[in-house]
């Protein structure tokens, strides 16, 4: 016997563009197989019951039907919507950085379980998260983990000596923190204050929960997205694109009140 | 230029089978079944297609009120005295507004946005044409806008956008209603139509 003709499987949708004339290509992550793409059969017609179901941002069951090509969405099952996240301009658009992340990061047919579990955590985070901005550099750090570029933050990369509580600097290109000795020789490093540092190591080895009660003050968070998203800027070789509409959001809110 | 694919074809026929090829949903074989039918066709068809195609080009521009694709400076629907100028109903492309006005229930004016925000393409609020649907709320004639983006996930940022910035000018901003579509089953559903469908529940 082959491969079965079809196949059931958690998915959470990342994107989805138009592919022929009602035809949508859709591309979502799951748990067994990492990253798919999928055709759903006239999910843009009215009446289509796969489109609202096929929509990124949703957390669904799919069965599958492997084509010559590429596979084909037979049937989804909506789990979770996420109605809170999605009636929230500002929480979508979090939502929509961290489904580019995953798709910039990810390659295809290539399993990793617990990238899964900490996207489905982080959106179920997001709609009822206070501090959207921790939820995000949580998830940054964890996702450059689970990727294998988890950042070296209690030696330095350099000469492993041990970090001092003082200015240290941070190198995209070594993957972790410098003392400021070695930072002299390394060009493009970022500095890092002691409170950061202890933030971020406290984050990588802690659950959502205990990263949420943390306070951070903003300028502290500022520090922290710089840090992370340089180092994430590096490793893609290309800007995220979604960065882009979250600041120039993040300023339209501010200027109205609102947001968070 | 003709690619190797159709270098067995003679040069013109090469050139317009890979230009018909271009074209969305036309495959290398549907390209060549045209191509060989105009050849077969008498000159004045050929003629009147290839005049077609130029004069699109040539004539349309985009309505300089609403941006809705016309070949006068302002289109037809924004010149009619007749219709309500007081709302404007925004929708993502052109093609959207033939659907709207068959329906025969809606008697204001378009603007057309040209897009959706789509953060990971990088398309923000600028990129489309916001700042000319502020301009034109700008005199107070306009006392509502309808937001008729498609109900997907750009199309509903999108609407959330404009009604966060639209919200404070004092404007009345409504959303299309999403709800089962004609001849849907209930089974068939997703999650967020139906709660939409069970929340805007009409009288009868």
């Amino acid at each position: 016997m082959g491969t079965p003709r079809s196949y059931q499987t958690e998915t959470i949708i990342i994107k989805q563009t138009k592919f022929g004339e009602s035809d949508k290509l859709i591309t979502f992550y799951t748990p067994e197989f990492g990253k798919l793409k999928a055709v759903a059969k006239g999910a843009c017609r009215p009446g289509s019951k796969l489109g609202g179901n096929v929509e990124p941002l949703t957390y669904s069951l799919m069965l599958l039907a492997r084509g010559r090509n590429l596979d084909i969405v037979t049937q989804s099952q909506t789990i979770d919507g996420f109605p809170a996240l999605k009636s929230d301009l500002w929480y979508t658009s979090c939502g929509l950085y961290i489904l580019e992340l995953i798709d910039s990061f990810t390659m295809e047919n290539n399993e990793n379980r617990p990238l899964f579990d900490l996207l489905l955590d982080t959106l179920h985070q997001l709609c009822q998260a206070d501090s959207t901005e921790i939820v995000l550099r949580y998830f940054e750090l964890h996702l450059l983990h689970h990727l294998g570029y988890r950042p070296q933050l209690h030696r330095c990369v350099m000469c492993n000596s041990p970090l001092k509580p003082v200015f240290n600097f941070f190198s995209s290109s070594q993957g972790g923190v410098l003392c400021p000795h070695c930072s002299q020789e390394e060009p493009g490093v970022r500095p890092l204050s002691v409170d950061a540092l202890k933030i971020l190591r406290l984050w990588q080895d802690c659950n959502y929960a205990t990263a949420k009660r943390v306070k951070v003050k903003s300028e502290l968070s500022s520090e922290l997205k710089q840090v992370l998203q340089g180092y994430i800027v590096y490793l893609l070789q290309r800007e995220v694109k979604s960065v882009v509409w979250l600041e120039e959001l993040k300023k339209s809110l501010d200027n109205h009140g609102g947001g968070d | 230029m003709t690619s190797k694919s159709f270098a067995s074809l003679a040069e013109p026929v090469a050139r317009l089978v890979e230009a018909f090829n271009k074209l969305p949903g036309i495959g290398p074989k549907n390209a060549q079944r045209l191509a060989y039918y105009l050849l077969r066709s008498p000159d004045e068809e050929a003629k009147a297609l290839a005049e077609a195609i130029l004069a699109l080009k040539e004539k349309i521009k985009l309505c300089s009120v609403c941006f809705n694709i016309t070949d006068q400076d302002t289109c037809s629907i924004c010149q009619d005295k007749e219709r309500d100028h007081s709302k404007i109903c925004v929708v993502e492309k052109p093609s959207d507004i033939p659907p709207l006005e068959r329906t025969g229930k809606y008697n204001g004016v378009y603007h057309v946005l040209h897009g959706t925000i789509k953060p990971a393409q990088g398309i923000a609020a600028e990129e489309l044409k916001v700042t000319e649907l502020l301009f034109r709320l700008q005199d107070g004639s306009v006392t509502e806008v309808i937001v008729a983006t498609n109900p997907n996930i750009e199309g509903e940022t999108t609407a959330m956008y404009l009604q966060r910035i639209i919200m404070p000018l004092g404007i009345r901003v409504s959303r299309l209603a999403r709800g089962l579509p004609f001849g849907a089953e209930l089974e068939y559903a997703d999650d967020m139509t139906l709660g939409q469908a069970l929340d805007h529940r009409q009288e009868f």
